[in-house]
Formats: structure tokens, sequence, C-alpha cells
């Protein structure tokens, strides 16, 4: 599908270095709803699919919404000896906010809520417009390039995975209900997961590249 | 589709004189100092003296995360510090094998198997080890994926931080090894990050453009 090439034109737009292990490669000739991989190292360098803008548009979009809701709703309920406690997702980053833990409490507000929504804020800014069928906006390309660096950094997936040992710990000692906000949390990180494997970040970039200069 | 693992010769973009962006792949001319489509830097040669003080900076700081409380309880005006391993240990005390297995996994066999699988891959690029199919490339893929997962047990501590606020019938407040275990798992993220993968296939390259 894909060949290693002889060095022809070094401008050629469908022409890629991995970025994993930089072999080069030719990507043009791979079909809609295909994926082509690095013959090196296996790294997916191409996965063009009909509509995939819009989809991934409306997938950020939709992330966003869970998460207004994710924050502000009440988390978890907690009651033991007749005592009851709310705690929203707001609550557990601040957990953190009195004496030496203080900066973990702008780290962990950060990790779960600040940088996912700044991400999906971003890559709707980014491609949007694309999928509107517009020019892409004009600082799409640094957008959606902080978008890609973010990434790492997002970690709502991590934090309900954590709920679940924290609630294995607590389980014996006292009755837990979730809220509103823990299942728009699983939802979230639900759909993230299906638009981060829904998204070729090579080909979005061909796109990018493609859409602002025509 | 090309079976990926092949260890013979490839031509890359340094081979043919250009410079291949990491973040969005472009093969740029070899005069360029910023990828022309994305705009990342493009570093003339990716060295690893980043890896190293990221590393180096994240085993330093792993070591009060284990010596310090990481989580105080407070039940019945009684307070108790419980350190990472302490913690497991009571847990398995209580008959909780799964969790206290999760925890010990968690928070010590992975992040100092990360510590181990980094410095052998900075060390293997750097005395040029022979290498056998693909297997460092899984290495390097292991330690990319679950390096954000250890942030686990910093959330559960801020989550049970969160709940349990019953006064003095049950407290639980975070502990000062909470903040250096989540400043051990960003150096190592960071560590990871600034390791460029291109060097690990870099024998294999084929040698003239």
């Amino acid at each position: 599908m894909m060949a290693g090439m002889t060095v022809a034109d070094s401008a050629g737009p469908d022409l890629v270095a991995c970025p994993t292990c930089d072999a080069l490669h030719r990507v043009g000739s791979v079909p809609l709803g295909a994926r082509g991989r690095c013959s090196r190292c296996g790294t997916v360098l191409a996965a063009p699919r009909a509509g995939a803008m819009t989809r991934i548009v409306m997938l950020a979009a939709t992330s966003l919404v869970l998460m207004v809701a994710a924050v502000f709703f009440p988390f978890l309920e907690i009651s033991a000896g007749g005592m009851t406690r709310k705690s929203s997702v707001l609550d557990a980053a601040l957990a953190f906010s009195d004496g030496l833990t203080l900066p973990l409490t702008l780290a962990v507000a950060a990790f779960i809520i600040v940088l996912p929504a700044l991400r999906l804020g971003l890559i709707i800014y980014a491609l949007a417009p694309m999928a509107l069928g517009w020019h892409p906006a004009r600082r799409a390309v640094p957008a959606f390039r902080l978008a890609e660096s973010l990434r790492p950094w997002a970690m709502a997936e991590i934090f309900v995975i954590g709920v679940a040992v924290a609630l294995v710990k607590v389980g014996g000692l006292a009755t837990l209900h979730f809220g509103v906000a823990f299942w728009a949390f699983v939802l979230l990180v639900l759909v993230n997961v299906l638009n981060d494997n829904f998204m070729c970040r090579l080909t979005i970039w061909r796109t990018l590249e493609q859409r602002s200069r025509s | 589709m090309a079976h990926a693992g092949t260890t013979q010769p490839v031509l890359t973009a340094r081979g043919a004189g250009l410079r291949g962006c990491r973040t969005c792949g472009k093969a740029n001319p070899a005069e360029a100092a910023q990828c022309l489509r994305c705009g990342s830097a493009l570093l003339p040669e990716p060295g690893l003296q980043a890896v190293w003080a990221w590393l180096f900076a994240g085993m330093v700081v792993y070591i009060p995360a284990n010596v310090y409380p990481m989580l105080r309880t407070l039940t019945m005006g009684r307070m108790q510090d419980s350190t990472i391993v302490g913690g497991a240990v009571e847990l398995a005390r209580h008959g909780s094998w799964g969790v206290a297995l999760i925890v010990i996994l968690a928070s010590v066999v992975i992040p100092v198997a990360k510590f181990g699988i980094i410095a052998y891959l900075a060390l293997a690029v750097r005395n040029r080890w022979p290498m056998r199919g693909n297997s460092r490339h899984h290495l390097y893929e292991i330690v990319e994926f679950v390096g954000r997962w250890s942030m686990i047990d910093v959330f559960v501590v801020a989550i049970l931080s969160a709940l349990v606020k019953f006064s003095l019938v049950a407290t639980i407040a975070p502990g000062i090894a909470a903040v250096s275990f989540a400043l051990s798992v960003i150096f190592t993220m960071l560590a990871a990050q600034s390791f460029d993968p291109r060097l690990i296939w870099r024998s294999t390259d084929s040698k003239t453009a």
C-alpha cells in the first residue's frame, strides 16, 4: 500500500516522515476507510475517512457539554453514621487546598478539568470551520498544535478509574451513591476514547494544510 | 498492509537530507528550523540530556513519595499516617488483596519499571547496543502509554480527602507524599516525552541518501 521511496521532490504533500521512526513513505494512495501504517514500526500514518472532520467536531462538542455537567453537578454522595456528604469534581480538585499540598490543587484541577476542556475547545476551533466546508480559522494551525501537545496531560479518564479505586477503599465504611456528574463523566470518557481512536492526527494535519492553501 | 518489524535498512527523512516533523509527519527541507506545516520546532539533532535530567528528577522526588505519609486518616480522634506501601500492607491485612495488589502495582512496580525502561532505552541508544526486532519500540510505546496512568494514586487521595470529611468520626487528609508522587509522575512523563523514538531506529536506518 505504501512504499518507501527514493529521494524525489522534498515538498511533496503526500510524502510522510513517520513521527515515531522517521522512515519516509508516500501516502497518496491510501483509499478512504483504509489505514496506512509505517512499514517499519507500524505507526498509523494515514486513515482517511468520509466525514471525519464532522464526526470529530460533533464528538468534541458532546464532550464539552458533558464536561460542564460533570464539573458542576454532584459527583458522589457518601453517607456514614447518619451523616451525608456530597462531593463534586471541583471538591476533589480542591482537596489539596491547604498547607503544603496547595500547588497540587492547581495541578489536579488542570489535569481533570482545565486541560481536557481547553483541548476540546481548541479542537472545535481548529476543525469546526473545516467540518462545515469553510476555510480553517486563521489560528487553526497553532490551536491544533496546542491541542496535540495537551493530549498526554488531559487525564479525565484516569480520574474516573481513580474514583473506582477510591470507592473500593471506602466501600466498607460507608454507603455511596453516584450523582449525575459521575455518569456524565463516564460518558465523557467514552466519547473521548472514541474520538481519539477516530482521529488520525497526520491525516488531520494534511487536510488542515491543504484547506488553508486552497 | 505492510508488516511492521523489519530491520532492513530503511530510507529515513534524515537519510534523505530532510527533517521529519514529529507532530505532523511533514518531511521538511533540511534548513527548516520550524515545521512548514504545523510550526513545531525541529531540532537538528535530538539528544538524551533532557531525558537524563527529567529521569533523575523523577527518581529523586520518588524517594520522599515513599518515605512520607500519603494519607492521613483521622478515625475516632486517632490520627494515623500511612505511606504508599504501608497503605497497601494495611489493605492486604484487611483481606483486600486485589486492591492492595493494584496499589502496589500502580505506585511501586510501574514507576520503578518506568525508570528502568527509560534508562535502558537511553543507554541502548548511547552505547549503540545491537537491536533485534522491534522490542525496544514496544518498550517505548508501553512507557508512553502507561506514564499518565500512575497519576491514579494522586486522584484517589484527592477523591478520598474530598469525600471522607466527617469531622472527628472519620476524616482523610492528603499527606505531603502526594505532592512528590505527583511530581515524580510528571517528571517521568517529561522524560519519556523528551526521548526521541527515532533514535531507537538509528541503527537500522540506511546510511546513504
